[in-house]
């Protein structure tokens, strides 16, 4: 018999790494893993203002990582500095503003699962959101998915052809906070970006094809998900990092056998 | 007429890139831009496009108009995997029947299932050019498409791109740095660098002082020799 608890930890990365299989292929392709992690650096600052202001933690998380995002790619445009130190600023930035706050709001909090998730505490309330973020989300990027490939081989063309390039450069944003936004209560701030580019580089190696390279992404997450929760409870190990390191684990077989590039 | 700009300037940085520049594309015609770097080449097409709009002046399309566009420098990430075909039919119609005769005409069909990212220099402009025809359009804007091409590359592309051109009812305006390509092939050239400082028909481009002042007189008088070269075998008798 299995426990509620660990059901309900399944569900939930299932759901997250459906959404990390798509957006992850993206991040590996524009080169944007360090924008990923500032993103989820910048979601500690979201998480303090929903303790200290008494609001959901997801929803905190959504709403400052969003600020975050638009206010990143304006300046980028602007193209004051490189966005490598653009990105190191804001995110370390919000990160030390987030844990002055909630050093500063008196109450006890437990910094470490914010920072590497805690996903065997997963309420049955939570897993709802999950599931409809993942249904959300994966819709969208299948709606745009062909318009953003081809912005990501080559943003000109895909302008010439009409696309309204800023619009779905948007969505993809949109989607990208959404996505850290449920996922950092799974394997937290500090590991996120791993959930999005291990198992797209894993994947990179076995597959042939944008949209096989997401559904094979996909299902390496939802692997390691299940293998990660198991080992973190059989060896008494905290979850977050296990789900990693089996991810690791993969990519490095993978690696070694299909090195084929 | 297919696409005309009337006096348009862009100022980027308190810069002219652009200075009062006309230019205007008619059906079946071969319009090549030469010019220094920073001249304002890719600006032009690009506003041409609809990317940017002139800060002074206008951009006038004709309602038959169907543009396609290659851009510059086009390279491929190895991170992607996707197969030339793929990349062709990316957010196009998958009804076309025509597709597989543009493969034929174009003769491309052994390199289709490649992955891009594997392809050679000429192999990724064949694919571009394939790509951009699939719409059929009447204008194709090529920016700088020989870049990466070595001598023998950039004979074979302007070979394929002088069969597109006289296989179908197309007008093309490239920008490229191949002087003695483009004399050999294209129809009417243009000098740009922030302004037009000459344009004509590539056998008397090369008389103007322009030119000279723009490529060195050095430069103009090997292609003027080059020219003269050519026009030997026609003039050639009846000045003996």
């Amino acid at each position: 018999m299995i426990d509620n608890f660990i059901i309900n930890a399944l569900i939930a990365g299932i759901c997250v790494s459906i959404i990390a299989g798509g957006l992850g292929c993206f991040i590996v392709w524009k080169k944007m893993a360090y924008f990923g992690d500032s993103l989820s650096h910048s979601s500690l600052f979201g998480i303090a203002l929903g303790i200290i202001l008494g609001f959901n933690a997801t929803i905190g998380t959504f709403i400052t990582c969003l600020i975050f995002a638009g206010f990143l790619s304006y300046l980028q445009n602007k193209k004051i500095f490189s966005n490598d130190t653009l990105l190191g600023i804001l995110a370390h930035a919000s990160l030390s503003i987030g844990i002055i706050a909630i050093s500063l709001s008196g109450q006890y909090v437990n910094l470490d699962a914010y920072l590497f998730g805690d996903i065997l505490t997963v309420t049955n309330q939570e897993i709802n959101f999950f599931i409809i973020a993942a249904i959300a989300v994966t819709s969208s990027l299948f709606f745009i998915w062909e318009k953003l490939v081809l912005i990501t081989i080559n943003e000109d063309i895909a302008r010439a052809e009409n696309i309204n390039t800023k619009i779905i450069q948007s969505i993809f944003l949109i989607l990208l906070v959404v996505f850290v936004a449920t996922c950092v209560k799974i394997v937290g701030i500090l590991l996120i970006t791993s959930m999005l580019i291990i198992p797209a580089a894993t994947s990179r190696q076995i597959t042939n094809s944008p949209g096989n390279m997401a559904i094979v992404s996909g299902l390496l997450g939802i692997i390691s998900i299940i293998c990660g929760v198991y080992l973190s409870i059989i060896a008494d190990i905290p979850t977050g990092p296990s789900i990693i390191f089996v991810l690791t684990l993969i990519f490095v077989l993978v690696l070694s056998i299909y090195r084929k590039n | 007429m297919l696409i005309q700009a009337e006096n348009i300037s862009v100022i980027r940085n308190k810069k002219e890139i652009l200075k009062n520049v006309n230019i205007n594309i008619q059906e079946r015609d071969f319009v090549t831009i030469l010019g220094p770097n920073g001249g304002g080449k890719s600006m032009l097409l690009k506003c041409l496009l609809g990317f940017y709009n002139p800060d002074f002046g206008s951009v006038t399309k004709s309602s038959k108009l169907r543009v396609s566009y290659t851009p510059q420098d086009f390279t491929v990430d190895k991170s992607i995997p996707i197969r030339a075909l793929d990349f062709i039919m990316l957010n196009k119609s998958k009804k076309n029947k025509k597709i597989n005769d543009i493969f034929q005409e174009l003769n491309i069909e052994n390199i289709l299932n490649q992955q891009l990212s594997t392809l050679s220099g000429g192999e990724l402009q064949k694919i571009l050019i394939t790509r951009s025809l699939i719409d059929n359009p009447n204008l194709l804007i090529l920016d700088e498409p020989t870049q990466n091409l070595d001598v023998s590359g950039q004979l074979n592309f302007y070979k394929f791109l002088n069969r597109i051109y006289e296989s179908r009812n197309i007008s093309i305006l490239m920008v490229s740095h191949d002087l003695h390509m483009v004399m050999a092939s294209t129809k009417k050239v243009i000098c740009l660098s922030n302004h037009i400082c000459c344009s004509g028909e590539p056998s008397t481009i090369t008389d103007d002082p322009e030119f000279a002042n723009l490529f060195g007189h050095d430069f103009a008088n090997m292609m003027s020799l080059y020219r003269h070269d050519i026009n030997h075998k026609h003039n050639g008798e009846s000045d003996d």
